[in-house]
């Protein structure tokens, strides 16, 4: 398994091998199935399009509805503009969505389409009272977060209005880049605390739709135009995570004079208290019960069985606001981080990480942004970890070193289960535990001498 | 009017009248006394919800990676080369001392300032990197969109590489808008193994020296059919280009055979083998037990040995009893249900046999990037118009190799045997239907769902796009281009795989609790019980 990979760190100017982050335009695509009744397009080849629904029905294990411009030879040369307006008219005659949300790609990009212009030219001849957005997602500058931004941005810069003379209570959450099982938990939370709330976007009830012998091109889930709209007159917006959702957050108070908080994705005990607590200051609600004794349950596993994992090494990759967070919790678990790596362009994130390690006291870890997995890897085999936590691209190294992996981000292709349950809020970093300390554990059953095979541990 | 005709009617009500104009060429009813044509390799029109990829995927996805020892470098922005890293499921296995990068994804990662100022540079170190850290046998560089309009020449850079780096360094300007689907690709860079590569490397060969064209060792089919080949006494010197190695390919013309398994995406190739080496080719399929059998008696008759064809038949007798008995037991539960197969550009025709072994039947078919030949047959390539996108891909043009050439036999027996076997001859998709059954060119989303909702089938095999979208309609749907993760589905062994896989597939029992109890009855058997009673 990876059996090329020198131990020795080879200084590598040009190549990537083995990359911890892909292009814009899926994460655009995926920010887009977050709006009701919305089909998102891909302003660019074909390939484009199909990879994207490839890679997100591969790990949502759901449909993924997106149309493309098709784009060919000539249509590079004389422009995608023909290809976008008819692409547009067929659309919406063929398909009925309510909004179609466009990306570009690298190709559209380098041409230089101008999409606002040509939807401009274009709504004249759609049907009346459908809705057509545009973020620019140039597969060459940043991440997958990164089109998820821009997409998210997008909604704003389109939608959002501030009607009213006066704002309203409603808080916005912009979730980030998550699973739908994560936006579920935090309405969940929020609805406990009985707020009125408008999060965007919203993939739950879209990307893990249920089964009912019936198929509807638009499920159920996904936040209402009208929602995204209103979102203009809110109290506060915030943003969970600097990478995928800061920019919306900052528009939206650039645009509708909505005040934001950005905060980080609310993973483990520090972090959703931080996110309650922001709440909390806002409105001015008491804590339900219910959710502290959550809390409650959660502080109380982390001292019952934090032997499982107090003390070990770990090694966290994937994409930033993820990774960011995540780095919080495992430091509050007792655990070491000692190689945290993203894959997404950002000084941010170092610093970020840096901080929290310098809180803790942990001198010796290495971080870094815009790294690929075959770095961590080196890293790995100049000295090792005890576990790896990230997305599905880490088996490799899992199997080559023989550790332990947790599977937590984007994608997972090869298990199931982050579609239903978060990893967000205190019962999410429940499911954290269990799954780290089953993962350590697993191991150690397996592999140690048959004398020290225990019954109970 | 029959329900294939209202099928047929349905599906075309719906499109605004210049997509109809469009889709009605790519749709018909088979109908035995007619000659029919149907509309295929041509553009996708704008904002269609359709299955296809681009140029890239069938030239780096599909032929190009493959291949296990070389480094393929995508020279373009992550995402490309990402999307295609251990996603397609060829699988692969280092020969004894050499190399196997399949687990490896290689990109130049361009940025902005790449694009601005130009890739050459960074493709050039990118290049000597991967040399310089894995020692590869060769490297590949596949052009992704920007690449191709921005005016990097990687050929240049590949040329530059080569001299400087000792190995064949080989470039495709496969860029993503090229053609209309994955097929330019697949053509672009078999063009480029022909030119470069096949020919290379001379090496006498045993008796019976085959290749296997077009077959990508999806789920390992190629180990299971080289393991029947083996077995029997052949030699396979390579596959094109499942599993294989750079030097393997060089040698593909020192063989006596080409087996074209996947007719669409290299039969061109196997003619240019034969204009140049002198080597014929069969077409085969090796899906499906009597598919496989077949297949094996006409490579015996092509050898025209006694004791290989003796051989021949005792290998599938022993093959065919291996697996007849649990082959039953599918075909027992399975008789009687509908197919529908839309995959690829060979195996929506080649999987209708294994299903009708399952006792199932095929009623609607069609293929995501064809051609017109791979539907009606080789016999109508001279009528096949040029449009635009397809002159836009290279033709090359091959010439006899005088030193290299080599008649693998008389032109007469090539004559007579041309007349039993499959030599230089595949008859198309529309031929194996039975008549009033539905062919669709590049089906799209809705016509997915029209067709599913009207004929109701037991099985839809497609792509992962299509597959969750179906089997929320209530039909099992399995991925035909990646097997959902299981194999091997080709030769003796891979028939019971696939029968296993379908049968479960269309009885595990959660299809049956889709419906919640009360939905079903009413909830209300007696009276609630009072408060406090």
């Amino acid at each position: 398994m990876l059996d090329y990979t020198p131990k020795e760190m080879n200084e590598r100017e040009a190549l990537v091998v083995n990359p911890a982050k892909t292009c814009q335009p899926i994460g655009a695509m995926y920010a887009a199935l977050g709006i009701h009744r919305c089909l998102p397009h891909s302003h660019g080849s074909q390939g484009c399009c199909s990879y994207h629904r490839m890679h997100l029905t591969r790990h949502y294990r759901d449909p993924i509805m997106a149309s493309t411009s098709s784009f060919t030879e000539g249509a590079c040369v004389f422009g995608g503009k023909t290809n976008l307006a008819k692409g547009l008219e067929n659309i919406f005659n063929i398909y009925n969505p309510d909004i179609v949300a466009v990306n570009s790609t690298c190709l559209s990009e380098t041409i230089g389409d101008d999409i606002g212009e040509i939807i401009k030219d274009t709504l004249p001849k759609l049907p009346a009272g459908k809705v057509v957005i545009h973020a620019n997602t140039p597969s060459y500058t940043g991440s997958h977060i990164t089109g998820f931004s821009n997409m998210n941005k997008a909604m704003v810069t389109y939608l959002s209005e501030a009607k009213k003379e006066s704002k309203n209570e409603t808080i916005n959450v912009l979730p980030g880049f998550v699973e739908p099982s994560d936006m579920k938990e935090i309405k969940r939370i929020l609805g406990m605390m009985g707020l009125s709330y408008i999060m965007f976007p919203d993939t739950s009830g879209v990307v893990n739709a249920p089964m009912t012998g019936r198929y509807e091109m638009y499920p159920e889930g996904g936040t209402p135009i009208q929602k995204i709209v209103e979102a203009g007159d809110s109290a506060l917006t915030i943003a969970l995570g600097d990478f995928s959702s800061k920019e919306a957050a900052y528009e939206l108070e650039k645009k509708c004079e909505v005040p934001s908080s950005v905060l980080e994705l609310p993973i483990g005990v520090v972090n959703t208290d931080a996110f309650i607590m922001r709440v909390v200051e806002q409105t001015g609600v008491t804590v339900p019960k219910e959710l502290e004794v959550e809390r409650g349950q959660l502080i109380d596993l982390m001292v019952d069985i934090h032997n499982h994992y107090h003390g070990k090494k770990v090694a966290l990759y994937g994409d930033p606001d993820t990774v960011i967070a995540l780095t919080q919790f495992i430091v509050s678990l007792g655990m070491v981080p000692k190689y945290v790596l993203t894959g997404t362009p950002g000084k941010a994130f170092d610093k970020k990480v840096k901080e929290i390690l310098l809180a803790a006291g942990i001198k010796d870890a290495k971080v870094g942004n815009a790294l690929d997995l075959m770095t961590l890897h080196q890293w790995i085999k100049n000295d090792p970890v005890d576990l790896l936590i990230g997305n599905t691209y880490g088996k490799y190294i899992a199997r080559a070193e023989n550790i332990p992996l947790v599977r937590v981000g984007f994608p997972i292709l090869d298990r199931v289960g982050h579609s239903f349950f978060p990893t967000v809020g205190y019962v999410g970093a429940i499911r954290l535990i269990e799954k780290i300390s089953t993962a350590l554990l697993d191991k150690y059953d397996r592999e140690c001498p048959e004398e020290d095979f225990e019954l109970v541990l | 009017m029959s329900d294939f005709n209202k099928i047929h009617e349905k599906i075309l009500e719906k499109y605004p009248s210049r997509v109809l104009k469009n889709r009605k060429e790519h749709i018909l009813i088979k109908d035995s006394g007619e000659t029919q044509e149907i509309a295929a390799n041509a553009r996708t029109v704008p904002g269609i919800i359709t299955n296809r990829g681009c140029c890239y995927a069938g030239c780096k996805g599909v032929v190009v990676g493959p291949i296990i020892d070389m480094v393929h470098i995508v020279h373009g922005p992550i995402g490309c080369s990402y999307y295609a890293w251990g996603t397609r499921r060829n699988k692969g296995k280092a020969r004894e001392g050499g190399k196997n990068f399949l687990q490896y994804c290689f990109s130049t990662d361009m940025q902005e300032s790449d694009i601005v100022f130009g890739g050459e540079k960074k493709l050039m170190k990118a290049v000597e990197e991967a040399y310089e850290i894995f020692k590869p046998t060769a490297i590949s560089i596949s052009a992704t969109c920007p690449v191709g309009l921005i005016g990097d020449d990687i050929h240049q850079v590949a040329k530059q590489a080569q001299e400087k780096l000792g190995i064949p360094v080989l470039a495709f300007s496969c860029e993503g808008y090229k053609g209309v689907s994955q097929s330019a690709g697949h053509h672009i860079a078999n063009n480029k193994l022909m030119t470069d590569v096949v020919g290379t490397v001379d090496e006498k060969q045993g008796k019976y020296a085959i290749n296997l064209l077009g077959e990508y060792n999806i789920g390992g089919d190629e180990w299971e059919i080289s393991r029947v080949l083996m077995k029997i006494g052949y030699h396979v010197v390579t596959t094109m280009t499942g599993n294989s190695t750079y030097e393997e390919i060089a040698k593909a013309h020192n063989a006596d055979l080409n087996l074209v398994q996947c007719h669409r995406s290299i039969n061109y190739i196997a003619d240019m083998i034969e204009e140049k080496y002198g080597m014929p080719w069969l077409k085969v399929n090796f899906i499906g037990v009597a598919s496989m059998s077949n297949a094996l008696r006409q490579m015996a008759k092509y050898f025209g040995d006694a004791e290989l064809m003796a051989r021949t038949e005792e290998v599938i007798k022993e093959e065919t009893e291996a697996v007849a008995e649990e082959m039953a037991q599918y075909k027992e539960i399975c008789q009687g249900k509908t197919a529908i197969l839309f995959v690829g550009g060979s195996r929506a025709h080649h999987y209708q046999g294994l299903l009708r072994e399952m006792g199932m039947e095929t009623v609607a078919a069609g293929y995501e990037f064809a051609h017109r030949d791979d539907y009606e047959g080789r016999d109508i390539i001279p009528d096949i118009k040029l449009d635009a996108d397809s002159r836009n891909i290279e033709e090359i043009k091959i010439e006899k190799d005088d030193q290299k050439f080599r008649l693998r036999m008389s032109p007469e027996r090539y004559e007579e045997l041309k007349k039993e076997i499959n030599l230089s001859r595949y008859d198309g998709l529309i031929k194996e239907m039975e008549d009033g059954s539905i062919l669709v060119d590049d089906l799209n989303h809705y016509e997915t769902e029209v067709l599913v909702k009207m004929l109701k089938p037991a099985f839809f095999g497609s792509g992962i796009k299509d597959k969750f979208i179906i089997q929320k309609m209530g039909v099992y749907s399995k991925q035909m281009h990646s097997y959902d993760y299981s194999g091997p589905y080709a030769g003796y062994r891979g028939a019971l795989n696939f029968a296993r896989d379908v049968s479960a597939g269309i009885f595990t029992p959660a299809w049956k609790m889709i419906v919640p109890p009360w939905n079903k009855e009413p909830a209300l058997k007696g009276k609630v019980a009072e408060k406090g009673a």
